[in-house]
């Protein structure tokens, strides 16, 4: 398999992951501003942090508005991680990497691209949102549903879900990050109502609102809230399960290869840190500190990863 | 599909039974399909000038173009004896130009011409094949008669098309294919990679591994690298996965360096070695030219064929045919006026209403005169290039065109066709029965390139 292969495929997934994470993140951010009285286009502000892309944002808009906040994570092609550009680079991807996928895969892929070209092409109507979301969710499912119910379990496989995770991780980090402050226990009133909505908001841009009540108790509690996100690897979007994913991805990569790389020791450490941790050493340590090293170690891992198969020389 | 006397044409009679039995609406209908059917595989091309439109869809007409056994026999006995001209023309004026020092060919056309790779000189590529694949482009006039417009000898594209075209019409009308025994086409890829190993070189032990070079995403063709890649069964690489090591060829994997013995090159020879032919070039590999006359890769089709398929050779291919292969041509050249010559060019600038004007190394339809559509003035203006640089145009009359029915909204009506069969040479020559049929799809027009508009449709060969 060509280096150019593994990581076309790595960046394909990684981008779709992305694409469906900002949907989930307006998604929440316009649920704060429907059930939240009071609530202001500030409120976006933050969700634009969350997305990594406030700076940017600044750099072409004046004010936040909800219009052009949403605007601007949807279907803005001059911000790179919009859910349009996402789209565009993964499908773009794709075809580079075509000979390397299923036939359903690439056609779920083109027909993901096709709809939301057009659906994001021009303004989206607030009335229309919801609905926009739901499509752009259903896509970025139907060509995870293709891929997993068609690809070969080989090498090309593993780069893909190694692309998925590390992407994953790293949003769910950020996540967090943005909002670290209303997870800390000095400053949050347990019970009032604003921070009901803040954690809301963080549990919903995972899509973790529900189960969040299967696994602790109906009541939201900033620790449990953290320890679901970061240490529970039973909940698909934490950073245990991410770690757990992406060191078995990469241990079969090893046995098939029979090459281990930096890569290797680098997942591997972070995921005895986060099988190690209890959230209160977490929480003591600091909450934000915990969250930057971690963000900075995935990025790294990600370095690793394309150095030693390859990437790109 | 009509006769003389408005009977369906032979081959055609099953087709039209069948035909005559469907609803009309129902037919549209199945036009639209096929067009997403298409589009959602991602059968796109690309259009080079147009930034809004990066991306097009080959209208596809859903009736195909059939022909029968015996017309086909003799074509494919035409073509073959083509090609093996064209070997043999090749090899010859990169070896001893016998063909020269026989006066047949004038020594200036070969060595000033752009085509020619002085580098190639006395080198035999492997297996002695210098064009792996051709794509000979051909239209009919009438019964039995076929003339060859063009041999695209260097990377004849379209053959993906060859093979969606069947693929969706399998789809779309199974049971056509059980009325009409239609010749497989299907077997080309599988074919295409047998014939690539068979030519590996020397250098190469153990089972060959065969690779398509693409120019990257932004090609025009690209789609049609990634369906052969695919169907093959090989990499698809492109330029910067590759590189030359301890003499070989290798490409970049994710275990390592691996050899590259067959390389069917998508790109063309200026591009292939930025050491040998264009510096700037980022899609080639350095260093490639030295690996392939060590004998330690087969490159497809050789570096250097663009001089047997030149606009300005095209007049001479009834010569070339008859010099090595002992025989008169079976197939007939469309007659050819060469600019160069001021006879010819006095010839062309007074009958330009009835003549189609070619660039000399020109492609894809671009730069061409079609006379007899043109207006008064593109004809004026095409005669002040004309006159300024002679030597860079061909004329040629407009054939009466044999037409084939197409789909339109108000039912069939007939529409001017080439065809281009694909053909794979090793130590055999073999002709896939059928090819790629582009078709006019305006009323009246003689241009089928899909640059300009043209279509493509479904070819049937019978059995007998």
């Amino acid at each position: 398999m060509l280096g150019r292969t593994a990581n076309g495929l790595y960046w394909m997934f990684r981008y779709i992951e992305r694409a469906e994470n900002i949907a989930r993140l307006v998604d929440a951010g316009l649920r704060v501003s429907l059930t939240r009285t009071g609530s202001t286009d500030g409120d976006w502000d933050g969700v634009l942090q969350s997305a990594g892309v406030r700076d940017a944002f600044a750099e072409v808009h004046d004010t936040v508005t909800a219009a052009n906040a949403i605007d601007y994570l949807l279907r803005d092609t001059a911000n790179p991680s919009s859910v349009l550009s996402c789209i565009e680079s993964g499908r773009n991807n794709a075809r580079m990497v075509r000979t390397a996928l299923t036939r359903e895969t690439w056609e779920a892929t083109n027909e993901c691209w096709i709809e939301l070209k057009q659906l994001l092409g021009r303004k989206v109507k607030a009335a229309d949102l919801p609905e926009a979301i739901d499509t752009i969710k259903r896509r970025a499912g139907l060509i995870r549903g293709a891929f997993h119910g068609s690809m070969l379990r080989n090498d090309l496989y593993n780069f893909s879900r190694i692309g998925t995770f590390i992407e994953r991780a790293d949003n769910t980090s950020r996540i967090l990050d943005v909002k670290y402050y209303v997870l800390l226990p000095a400053v949050s009133q347990v019970g009032s109502s604003l921070d009901n909505f803040q954690w809301e908001s963080i549990l919903r841009s995972v899509s973790a609102h529900r189960s969040y009540g299967w696994v602790y108790d109906a009541e939201y509690r900033p620790s449990n809230i953290a320890d679901f996100l970061i240490l529970n690897v039973r909940m698909p979007r934490s950073l245990a399960y991410c770690y757990e994913k992406i060191v078995s991805n990469l241990h079969y990569l090893e046995e098939d290869y029979g090459q281990r790389h930096r890569a290797h020791d680098t997942a591997a450490t972070i995921k005895s840190m986060l099988k190690r941790g209890s959230i209160s050493d977490i929480m003591d340590q600091g909450l934000h500190e915990f969250l930057e090293d971690f963000i900075s170690r995935n990025n790294q891992l990600s370095a690793d990863i394309s150095e030693g198969y390859r990437f790109y020389q | 599909m009509l006769t003389a006397d408005n009977l369906p044409r032979p081959p055609y009679k099953t087709y039209q039974e069948w035909y005559d039995a469907q609803d009309p609406a129902h037919l549209i209908q199945k036009s639209r399909d096929a067009e997403n059917i298409f589009r959602k595989t991602g059968i796109t091309f690309a259009v080079y000038g147009h930034a809004d439109s990066s991306e097009k869809l080959i209208p596809f007409d859903i009736i195909p173009r059939i022909i029968s056994a015996r017309e086909w026999r003799k074509l494919a006995q035409g073509i073959e004896q083509r090609v093996l001209a064209l070997n043999a023309f090749l090899d010859d004026i990169y070896h001893k130009q016998e063909i020269i020092r026989a006066g047949r060919i004038p020594r200036a056309l070969i060595e000033k011409n752009d085509a020619f790779l002085p580098e190639m000189i006395g080198f035999k590529p492997p297996g002695g094949v210098y064009t792996h694949i051709v794509g000979t482009d051909i239209v009919r006039t009438g019964e039995d008669q076929f003339y060859v417009l063009e041999d695209n000898a260097r990377t004849p594209s379209g053959v993906s098309y060859m093979l969606e075209n069947r693929e969706t019409m399998m789809q779309m009308f199974p049971e056509l294919f059980t009325m009409n025994k239609v010749q497989r086409v299907e077997d080309y890829p599988y074919l295409l990679r047998q014939s690539l190993a068979s030519l590996a070189p020397p250098g190469c032990k153990g089972k060959p591994r065969v690779a398509v070079l693409t120019p990257g995403i932004y090609n025009s063709a690209y789609y049609e690298h990634s369906f052969l890649a695919d169907t093959m069964g090989v990499e698809l690489v492109e330029g910067s996965d590759l590189r030359v090591i301890d003499g070989k060829v290798k490409m970049r994997t994710t275990r390592g360096y691996e050899a590259i013995d067959v390389l069917y090159r998508r790109v063309d020879d200026d591009f292939l070695d930025p050491l040998t032919f264009r510096p700037d070039s980022a899609l080639g590999i350095p260093g490639i030219m030295d690996v392939y006359r060590s004998g330690n890769i087969t490159i497809a089709n050789a570096p250097g064929t663009g001089i047997s398929d030149d606009k300005a050779i095209y007049s001479y291919m009834p010569e070339i045919v008859e010099f090595y292969t002992g025989r008169k041509p079976i197939l007939e050249n469309v007659p050819t006026w060469r600019c160069s010559e001021a006879d010819s060019l006095k010839y062309v600038l007074e009958h330009l209403e009835e003549l189609v004007v070619k660039e000399v190394h020109g492609s894809g339809g671009y730069g061409m005169l079609v006379g007899p559509t043109a207006s008064k003035k593109e004809r004026a203006d095409f005669a002040d290039k004309l006159k300024a640089k002679p030597a860079n145009y061909i004329a040629q009359p407009t054939l009466s065109l044999s037409t084939v029915p197409i789909l339109v909204n108000k039912g069939i009506a007939p529409r001017h066709v080439d065809l281009r069969p694909y053909v794979l040479v090793s130590d055999k020559v073999k002709i896939i029965p059928g090819g790629l049929t582009r078709v006019a799809l305006k009323q009246g027009s003689l241009v089928v390139n899909s640059s300009q508009g043209g279509g493509t449709k479904d070819t049937w060969v019978l059995e007998d």
